[in-house]
């Protein structure tokens, strides 16, 4: 990819266990990342067969710009997601990226079942298999010792894991990359879990000699100048995005109980200050980033009289706060940290299990589960409740336990609940309730994620107000344009740093010639591809329903309109219809 | 790049690192024009996986250098200050200098056939966020 001319794909079946390499020319167009591990998926994908079929793949991609620009540090992954039964789509950081492309792959792709535990390991050679009984069954962290033991290339590797939850397909479970980073969302660890695929290391040395010298170190240091000598990135290396709890607290975005309520009277306890002040211990950065974001704290915890103490360290972001925290009407660092320490060593998305958390305590509340099956108590504020049932949704004792864990919408078929299940999309909510913008965004964005088009920073620029055109309009422009950073490559947090220009910049200076109309073409060409995959999966954005919860429970001081709402979405759909006829 | 006349690349704050490789990147972009992290005289390596601390392998700069001692073709001369000075025209590939070093951080490069030696010329202190690496005076 780096000389413009080629895409190389590593191949591996693991029903086989062998590997191709190919070299595409035909996908240089597609840029990289999500852009060419969309047109990968919809080569390979079968629509018919269900998520966790044998048959159906995973794609790794990475991006052009990848460790060579500064906060180009993602890998995208595409999948049909086993959680909502359509598009899969997640990005992780860490070393992933950096591994693959001194690998020399600028994708993988992965289909077929292992008869038995495996482990990978990807070089320039290609693809070892290796005997992963040894791993399965141990948590995240255990795995990624072994690995780091067994397997060499100290620091300069990549080691990506499932625990115990992506092992039994808990439909949203994750992949840890590299033990500070997720695939967290929409359930790849769970096709990782039924292609009997443990883990992958990746360690590759080769070098790519720089051809433009002048014109590359003018760009990565004006780059470099820009994320590290101004305010940019200071949001994000300051409090981090745990920042957010004491803003959206202030203005009454920050979902508590359920969304019972949309302010927490505990905010400050959980809140990105207090973290910083009493909890963190170190910051880390993906390779090739100069900010360093990853807040990574200290628990430290008596395990037995005489100041007998163990300690443990965990990364916490907003996300994880708000739905291990104020979702669930924890309030103290100290209980977060175990709840974020109990889906970190399952490998479970955080999201999703606090917003099912969340659901399944007021379910509880109002007698729709079977209290002989739930076997623990659950109630807002209590953590010890949340960490044996999370243990549960591993386990799967019994036919609840086996229905949450696939998911919030399966729960609400088999149960009801449906007032009060936060799901957009079918997707378990992120955590701002900023307005109609968040929800109909999360709601129609690809991978039903807030980060796909930006709705909640529209709401908060614009303080709730809403002309449905310039709504719709904005996130259907956010989408196409994240879908050429997510191409890239490039971390969303550095969007305001990868504009039109520097990116066009970047990419020429490096010898690919793009220019902004290509870019934004390309950008709506994805959201294209992605819209006609999803329709052939099943999802029908028409039939997108909101929970009453989002209407009960004000957002930023307001409440909210089903009507309102139900007519952005209309609008919205008869846009996309028009954007994907084009 | 400028030698950095009389001053030394020290390790300063190594816990203050957040495993970012700009170092390592600035080097390999500047020095060996190449964006690989393999070819960066500086090595920042974690000690065991990314929940323990970070190392930063580095030249010490020595005074009276071993390697520029055990260089048969005055390829590597001692620097003022510290440390060694590279001249790539008189370099054959031996690998003495590799084996001479006595902290082991010089690495060889296959491809070039020659050293990754470390030529002080602070570029990697210059890109690096945490002032973890620093030029002091020798």
């Amino acid at each position: 990819m780096l000389d413009g001319q080629v895409v190389r794909i590593l191949k591996v079946d693991l029903t086989a266990q062998s590997f191709t390499v190919e070299e595409r020319h035909d996908l240089v167009d597609s840029l990289g990342g999500v852009g060419t591990g969309t047109r990968l998926l919809a080569e390979s994908l079968d629509p018919e067969s269900p998520p966790l079929d044998p048959r159906q793949p995973i794609v790794l991609s990475i991006g052009p710009l990848t460790t060579i620009f500064p906060l180009a540090t993602k890998t995208a992954a595409v999948f049909r997601s086993p959680l909502t039964g359509e598009w899969g789509e997640s990005y992780a950081g860490m070393r992933l990226a950096f591994a693959l492309r001194f690998s020399g792959y600028d994708a993988v792709v992965i289909t077929g079942r292992a008869a038995r535990p495996v482990y990978l390991v990807l070089s320039p050679a290609g693809v070892r298999f290796e005997d992963g009984r040894g791993l399965w069954g141990l948590s995240v962290d255990d795995t990624g010792r072994l690995l780091r033991e067994w397997e060499p290339g100290r620091g300069h590797r990549s080691i990506i894991r499932i625990g115990p939850a992506g092992e039994r397909c808990v439909a949203f479970a994750g992949v840890n990359v590299d033990t500070f980073r997720h695939f967290g969302r929409l359930g790849l660890g769970a096709l990782f879990g039924s292609k009997n695929l443990k883990a992958l290391v990746v360690h590759g040395e080769l070098s790519y000699p720089i051809k433009n010298l002048r014109a590359y170190r003018e760009v990565y240091e004006d780059i470099y100048r820009r994320v590290v000598h101004t305010e940019i990135m200071r949001k994000y290396h300051g409090l981090g995005t745990p920042a957010n709890v004491s803003i959206l607290n202030g203005v009454g975005a920050l979902p508590t109980r359920n969304l019972q309520a949309s302010s927490f009277e505990n905010a400050e306890a959980i809140s990105g200050e207090t973290f910083a002040e009493q909890r963190l211990m170190r910051k880390l950065a993906c390779t090739g980033c100069p900010v360093g974001c990853i807040h990574v704290a200290l628990l430290r915890r008596q395990f037995a009289p005489d100041h007998e103490y163990e300690s443990v360290t965990l990364a916490y972001d907003y996300e994880l706060i708000y739905a291990l925290g104020s979702l669930l009407g924890i309030g103290n660092t100290d209980d977060v940290l175990r709840l974020i320490e109990k889906v970190e060593l399952l490998g479970l998305d955080a999201i999703t299990t606090g917003v099912l958390l969340a659901w399944a305590t007021e379910a509880c509340e109002k007698a729709l589960l079977p209290p002989n099956e739930l076997g623990v108590t659950l109630a807002f504020g209590h953590a010890e409740g949340y960490l044996a049932a999370i243990d549960n949704l591993v386990i799967q004792p019994n036919d609840l336990y086996q229905t949450l864990a696939r998911g919030l919408a399966a729960a609400v078929r088999r149960y009801g609940g449906e007032d009060f299940a936060l799901l957009l999309g079918g997707h378990e909510m992120a955590g701002y309730h900023t307005g109609y913008g968040f929800l109909l965004g999360h709601a129609v964005g690809a991978r039903h994620s807030h980060l796909c088009n930006d709705g909640y920073g529209f709401d908060q620029r614009f303080k709730g107000q809403v002309v449905p055109e310039k709504l719709v309009e904005h996130l259907l422009t956010e989408e196409c344009w994240r879908n050429v950073l997510n191409s890239l490559c490039v971390c969303l947090f550095a969007r305001a740093v990868y504009d039109e220009a520097t990116t066009v910049r970047a990419l020429r200076s490096i010898g690919l010639d793009w220019d902004v109309d290509g870019l934004h073409k390309l950008g709506r060409e994805i959201l294209r591809l992605k819209v006609q995959l999803k329709q052939a999966m099943g999802f029908d954005y028409r039939k997108i329903r909101f929970s009453s919860r989002f209407f009960q429970t004000p957002a930023m001081g307001k409440k909210l309109r089903k009507d309102i709402l139900d007519n952005l979405l209309d609008h919205y759909c008869r846009a996309l219809d028009d954007l994907v006829r084009a | 790049m400028v030698t950095s006349v009389g001053r030394v690349l020290k390790v300063l704050n190594i816990n203050r690192c957040i495993s970012c490789y700009s170092c390592m990147l600035a080097c390999a972009r500047t020095v060996y024009k190449s964006f690989s992290l393999r070819k960066s005289a500086v090595q920042i390596r974690s000690r065991g996986g990314l929940q323990s601390r970070l190392q930063a392998d580095i030249c010490r700069g020595c005074e009276d250098a071993p390697c520029a001692a055990a260089c048969p073709t005055g390829a590597l001369l001692p620097r003022k200050g510290g440390g060694v000075v590279y001249l790539p025209a008189k370099c054959n590939g031996c690998r003495e200098c590799v084996k001479a070093c006595i902290v082991r951080v010089i690495a060889f490069d296959e491809e070039e056939a020659r050293p990754i030696v470390c030529i002080q010329c602070g570029t990697c202190a210059r890109f690096c966020p945490h002032e973890v690496l620093a030029m002091v005076e020798g």
